[in-house]
């Protein structure tokens, strides 16, 4: 009774847990904006060392933002690829001008490890969750009315 | 003045020092249990409790002499020299004591020696514990104290004749709410000094019991109340003040704020697990340890210069002392917790993977994945540069593409917990509480497609979208559980629903509590999916002109320039109609500070439920002379400054003891008594 009411559950969770974090993780790997000006200077820092994102630097006289504007334009408007056009910011200003890291070489590293991280975390969560699952079953099986109980117990206490 | 100042500084450093070794001997001396040495070792301890209560003394005379200074003036200091300038209003003169580094740090001190006062004050709630703590506070406050004396003093002495006025405060901090938003930072930075206190004191004197949590509970909330407040008022700010339409750039000092919340947050959680089930106990102190930590990383990388920062205002070279203080703290921390690991041996395991402990651990893991995605993302320009001689930036696209799905499982995850049951959870319960909160996001869903939303287009509106049917899903089960405890009261007191559901809440105001900052999140989280709707665009407009965004129409009335001792401003009077009704009028404004020779920004922001109407006088074209408006239109905004309300709310309902069940009763059955007698 024990093993066929858990089964269900884990399998369902299983299921459930790929669904939504294969959903949320894949996410960000597809589709790309329609404004091409905007997401690409979203991917671009302002030179003049203010810290900030490109379109979104206004800081008052600023000396540099309007001429990267204009150039990202330009480069746009010459039909030039999403690549090109940072490869051509990258040459001019160095590679600090792109937001974000590449998905490139040691680069690579920066996009991989947090969910290399969060998965090493979550199967280390649940081979021990399992494990001290198993020895307790082991050690002391719960009929199946227990869960009745407990379900009521939580009702009733919780309140 | 600046003399005093100094010589309370000095005092507050030897009486810290006191503090700390006659602490120590105190209590080594009592763990010894020489009965002959007994009296002596409790004088030492109570000397070193008032010692620690002196030095909130002398550090409140430093900090008083600091402002003295502000407010007459005396530019003989080389703090108010370079923050403030005899025009500054009065609250700004006040404000500049946390404007710079010196004076941030002697700001810190004071904080830190007023939390001391508080806990050395209460210190009968439990004398041993409050010992322990204390001299750790006072370990801290002799960093602090150190770091003032030798290394950032705020009143060295400028040489040379002294300067007729200030070179002022830095614009953009001329703003009403930087008056509040650094305290509320530095109560919640330095408040987390006080549970990490008590629990390496715990931990050292191996604390029977979890009664260090219980006192400590309150704590941990007031600071990550305060910490919350202050990210808050500072993502007001920059949203206010900056002028390029956003509240969060993923800045560092916004970073080394964010990340002890983050961890404040996975501990307030995974406590429970402790108080209720005696587990996680390593993981617990170790969260608390971390926290503190994050505090002292977070100001020692946005204070040493070592990472690029907006802030600049705060940098120096003091970042070798935070990291000497931090390596110290760590292994000071961890030599205790190998030293009395076997004290911290869980009385519990968890038992499956479907049950609330789970769900607690998997929030945790979630918490603490989105923290070592910020720092190693802050991190990541040095390692790089470290590993291939390169600087890269790490800047909002990073940020946003790996925290938001992180996020947004925690977003499900705050729907899917509250309704598990401890130990384990039966496929029955998991189908009677979720069926009605999942067929109503699924509804929320089938809405949101049906009036325009369309996830499929772009990856903003898939995030935009998950988040509100998250949301929504977080809210029904919230509902839920208030509305199935109401019904239990409601059947045995027969009070109404909703005195039902406060009868509930006073009964249990951690937990029902807890469920309204649950939705202060969900608020938050519309909020901030309302970004990927955002709409801008910019024009020159001259007297009568218009321009339209998003069904608003806005039209130039005029535009005027002004001047007062502070400043000089250039305005641009902006009617705005919708359908051709007006609207209101917006007054975006840019300022030219005298002293410090800045102009800044003063946005101009109409905010509505639906959106914000948001406009920045950018300047004038040279050749026209005509002002140049930068117009946002910010979809749901509002929603996020409303979920903080919420979130304040709700936190401070955490705080508020409970009622038990039979007072809570007693006035039901005295009422139902007097009516059958017939009152």
């Amino acid at each position: 009774m024990r093993v066929s009411f858990q089964m269900p559950v884990a399998s369902f969770q299983k299921r459930l847990c790929t669904i939504l974090l294969l959903l949320l993780f894949a996410l960000p790997l597809t589709g790309a904006g329609a404004d091409r000006f905007g997401t690409l200077g979203h991917r671009l820092m302002c030179s003049c060392g203010c810290g900030q994102v490109l379109l979104e630097c206004n800081h008052v006289g600023c000396p540099r933002s309007d001429g990267m504007r204009n150039e990202l334009a330009a480069g746009i408007d010459r039909g030039d690829s999403d690549d090109l056009v940072l490869q051509s910011f990258v040459q001019k200003y160095g590679a600090t001008i792109l937001a974000a890291p590449t998905a490139t070489g040691f680069n690579r590293i920066a996009w991989i490890m947090p969910f290399v991280a969060l998965a090493f975390g979550l199967t280390l969560a649940i081979f021990f969750i399992r494990r001290w699952g198993k020895q307790r079953s082991v050690a002391m099986p719960a009929p199946a009315v227990l869960t009745a109980y407990q379900e009521q117990a939580r009702r009733e206490t919780e309140l | 003045m600046p003399v005093f100042g100094s010589f309370t500084l000095v005092v507050a450093l030897v009486l810290a020092v006191y503090s700390v070794v006659a602490g120590i001997a105190g209590l080594v001396l009592l763990r010894r249990g020489d009965e002959g040495r007994a009296w002596a070792a409790l004088k030492l301890r109570e000397t070193a409790r008032r010692a620690g209560i002196a030095i909130f003394i002398a550090v409140t005379a430093a900090a008083i002499a600091l402002l003295y200074a502000a407010f007459t003036d005396d530019f003989s200091v080389a703090y108010i020299l370079h923050h403030s300038n005899r025009a500054l209003p009065g609250p700004y003169k006040f404000a500049s004591l946390w404007s710079g580094q010196e004076g941030s740090l002697l700001f810190w001190a004071w904080l830190l020696s007023a939390y001391g006062l508080v806990l050395r004050v209460r210190h009968k709630v439990d004398t041993r514990l409050v010992a322990h703590a204390s001299v750790i506070l006072a370990a801290i406050q002799v960093f602090f104290l150190l770091l003032l004396n030798f290394a950032a003093h705020p009143f060295a002495l400028m040489t040379g004749p002294v300067a007729a006025d200030g070179n002022g405060l830095n614009p953009l901090l001329q703003y009403a709410e930087m008056v509040i938003h650094p305290p509320m930072l530095y109560l919640g930075y330095v408040g987390f000094s006080v549970p990490f206190a008590f629990a390496l004191g715990a931990l050292i004197m191996k604390y029977p019991g979890e009664k260090w949590i219980h006192i400590t509970r309150r704590w941990t909330m007031v600071t990550w109340l305060f910490l919350g407040c202050g990210i808050a008022l500072g993502s007001h700010w920059a949203y206010s003040v900056l002028g390029w339409g956003g509240y969060w750039g993923w800045d560092p000092v916004e970073d080394a704020s964010f990340m002890p919340w983050l961890t404040g947050t996975a501990f307030l959680h995974s406590v429970m697990m402790q108080e209720k089930r005696g587990m996680l106990k390593v993981w617990n102190v170790w969260l608390i340890f971390i926290t503190f930590m994050l505090c002292i990383l977070g100001t020692l990388l946005t204070r040493s210069g070592a990472v690029a920062s907006v802030h600049a205002f705060a940098q120096s070279s003091i970042g070798t002392w935070f990291s000497a203080f931090l390596g110290l703290v760590f292994v000071v921390c961890v030599f205790f917790f190998v030293k009395n690991r076997e004290h911290l041996k869980s009385e519990n395991k968890l038992e499956a993977v479907v049950s609330r402990e789970s769900s607690f651990l998997f929030n945790n893991l979630l918490l603490l994945a989105a923290c070592f995605t910020i720092l190693w993302g802050t991190l990541f320009p040095l390692i790089s540069e470290w590993v291939q001689g390169t600087k890269v930036t790490v800047g909002p696209p990073f940020f946003n593409r790996v925290t938001i799905p992180i996020f947004l499982a925690l977003l499900l995850l705050t729907a899917l917990a509250p309704l598990l049951s401890w130990r384990k959870s039966s496929l029955e319960s998991l189908k009677r509480n979720f069926a009605i909160p999942t067929i109503i996001s699924l509804a929320a869903a089938l809405l949101l497609i049906a009036v325009g939303v369309r996830p499929w287009q772009e990856v903003a509106s898939a995030y935009s979208f998950i988040a509100m049917v998250l949301g929504v899903l977080v809210t029904a089960t919230i509902v839920s559980e208030f509305w199935r405890g109401a019904r239990v009261i409601s059947s045995h007191t027969g009070e109404g629903m909703f005195a039902g559901m406060v009868h509930l809440t006073r009964r249990n105001t951690r937990r029902y509590g807890g469920y309204i900052v649950h939705f202060a999140m969900v608020v938050i989280a519309i909020g901030l999916a309302g970004a990927a709707f955002n709409q801008d665009k910019e024009q020159e407009l001259g007297n009568g002109d218009s321009m339209s965004i998003g069904g608003y129409t806005l039209v130039c009335r005029s535009y005027s320039q002004d001047d007062n001792a502070n400043y000089e401003t250039e305005s641009a009077i902006v009617d705005v109609f919708r359908g051709g009704k007006f609207l209101t009028t917006m007054y975006p404004e840019r300022r030219f500070y005298k002293a410090s020779q800045q102009a800044s920004t003063m946005v101009a922001n109409h905010s509505m439920p639906s959106a914000d109407l948001y406009l920045v006088y950018a300047g004038r074209n040279d050749g026209s002379d005509k002002p140049i408006l930068r117009v946002h239109l910010n979809p749901l905004v509002m929603w996020l400054w409303v979920g903080v309300w919420i979130f304040v709310f709700g936190t401070l309902v955490t705080l508020v003891p409970n009622k038990s069940a039979a007072s809570l009763r007693k006035p039901v059955q005295e009422r139902v008594v007097a009516m059958a007698e017939g009152d």
